[in-house]
């Protein structure tokens, strides 16, 4: 039977840790996506759960000034692509969501965890990305 | 070996294309306006049924399916399991199935693709296909929580992201991939809202039937840094319905029908996993595969009725179908390129999902009936001259389903 090798309760129980985990292919030694049980990249079944590097890159970001029901506007969302190939969503935080520009591009950031709020609809949700920059 | 197992045979063997085995036509088409709605999500969908019915001089006995697009149902009324009451409203034989479609704001398109390719196959020979949404139910704060559960509710949805904040990163990537100031690529946003809003001002059924002008858009409020109020389609209600045949019945039910000729569809997961949001590759296998099967290309489109939910999604969706190319279709709103008059295609005339409205489940319906009555010389003062080749592009979460359909009308 193919295993499924990260569990959603995992991938938290890590990030709760500090630990961040990802699926990582044994044959072809790429990252894929965290619910992936065939590789991304070359369809093997070979995959395992593993820490990857907590560094990377902003690629993209946007400030959410109006938010969903139980948020605080503003606030910043990134998209990061971390130096072990793969590319995770999360806040940015440590700087004033006003002063965001597009000057961030490109930044390096730190990639870490912090407890989100879980809401009526995602009540088992309880862990979030956060990013902060590197000094 | 029947001929619908044959094409999914087919489908299976080249993993590309679908072949419909015969002729698909769009006999009747229908949709409330959009706006705000005292009607429930059924009654809407009951008003446009009965229009597309009556158009297509069919009675409810006749229809063999109903594919119900239906997207927040279950919050905007506490009503799931929608296509089953929908089909005691409108009266259908015991015996046509009921089914609920849902794959985000692409619902509708979907539905009416898996209508198209039942009867192109011979497993039905008439279906009622479109959708129905009453988003203005709700109010902000929750219709954007709903909208967001369109997201990777594990991986995305937790940062507190929002579809106009998907759109607005899009954004971002945009300009800094392309090397343009986001000023300008704001301003340039802001003439597809107007260009939008142009078309809609003359299209009775469009929630927003006024012009506005790009200072207003670049001085409406941000939603998501770079998007303003004005960069973002409404919450809206309504409902759009869409009568699916064989060729052969078509030519019976109307002197207009309107031919399928090609159709794709492709899936593509979070957008983490598809992180060049500047590159919407489910788009470009789904519309590739619907040229492909029309045997056209986009110098062939005359008008496309596209996935403008906010301003830069149509830039991308130009650029993603073909008609511009990548990086270069950021000012073509700008330069009048996409408005009604223009010698390439004309983008969305109906107003789009921008001022036209957006109830998501019924929204590929929409964009459907605006090209049927297009291609038929129905569009009053929006009419497209000579319009004989229309294009359906709709997107569903964030970038996770794109569905098109490629439209001809009669000789």
């Amino acid at each position: 039977m193919i295993k499924q090798p990260l569990l959603f309760k995992d991938y938290q129980e890590g990030l709760a840790k500090g630990e961040l985990l990802g699926v990582f292919c044994d044959k072809c030694h790429n990252f894929s996506f965290h619910t992936s049980v065939y590789c991304n990249h070359c369809g093997s079944t070979g995959l395992s759960a593993k820490p990857y590097d907590t560094t990377g890159v902003i690629r993209t970001f946007t400030v959410i000034r109006v938010a969903a029901e139980g948020r605080n506007a503003p606030f910043i969302v990134a998209l990061v692509l971390g130096n072990s190939g793969i590319h995770m969503m999360g806040n940015l935080e440590g700087i004033d969501p006003d002063s965001a520009s597009m000057g961030l591009i490109g930044k390096k950031v730190k990639i870490s965890g912090k407890k989100t709020l879980p809401d009526r609809f995602s009540p088992k949700v309880e862990q979030c990305l956060v990013f902060s920059l590197e000094d | 070996m029947k001929p619908f197992v044959w094409t999914a045979v087919c489908a299976w063997l080249t993993g590309k294309e679908t072949f419909f085995m015969r002729e698909v036509a769009i006999a009747g088409v229908a949709m409330t306006r959009f706006g705000v709605s005292e009607k429930t999500c059924i009654e809407m969908f009951c008003e446009a049924a009965c229009l597309a019915l009556e158009e297509s001089k069919l009675e409810p006995k006749n229809i063999e399916a109903l594919f119900l697009g239906n997207c927040l149902g279950d919050f905007e009324e506490g009503q799931a399991h929608m296509a089953a009451h929908v089909h005691t409203a409108i009266g259908l034989p015991m015996g046509s199935p009921a089914l609920r479609f849902e794959n985000a704001c692409a619902t509708a398109t979907v539905a009416i693709r898996q209508a198209a390719l039942l009867v192109g196959s011979g497993v039905y020979d008439v279906v009622l296909a479109g959708g129905t949404e009453r988003v203005a139910a709700m109010d902000t704060p929750l219709a954007t929580r709903t909208f967001a559960m369109a997201s990777h509710s594990g991986y995305s949805a937790p940062t507190g992201i929002t579809f106009p904040g998907v759109f607005a990163m899009a954004a971002h990537m945009y300009a800094d991939k392309y090397k343009i100031d986001i000023r300008e690529l704001q301003e340039c946003m802001a003439h597809v809202s107007v260009k939008n809003h142009f078309h809609a001002a003359m299209n009775p059924k469009a929630q927003f039937q006024k012009e506005i002008s790009v200072q207003k858009v670049l001085d409406s409020f941000m939603v998501a840094d770079p998007l303003h109020f004005l960069d973002c389609c409404p919450f809206s209600d309504g409902a759009s319905a869409v009568v699916i045949t064989t060729k052969q019945k078509a030519l019976q039910m109307t002197d207009k029908p309107v031919f399928i000729i090609g159709t794709g569809q492709a899936a593509g997961g979070p957008v983490i996993n598809n992180p060049d949001m500047t590159r919407i590759k489910p788009r470009e296998v789904a519309a590739a595969q619907a040229y492909k099967q029309a045997g056209v290309t986009p110098f062939d489109i005359d008008l496309c009725e596209l996935h403008d939910c906010f301003t830069i999604a149509e830039i991308l969706a130009i650029e993603g179908l073909g008609f511009y190319e990548f990086g270069k279709g950021y000012d073509a709103a700008k330069n009048g390129e996409t408005r009604l008059g223009s010698k390439k295609a004309v983008i969305n005339p109906s107003g789009g999902l921008k001022a036209k409205g957006h109830p998501i489940g019924a929204t590929g319906a929409a964009q459907v009936t605006e090209i049927v009555e297009q291609l038929r010389g129905l569009s009053g003062k929006r009419q497209v001259k000579g319009a004989k080749t229309g294009f359906v592009d709709t997107l569903g979460g964030e970038f996770g389903t794109v569905c098109n359909l490629i439209l001809r009308s009669h000789p």
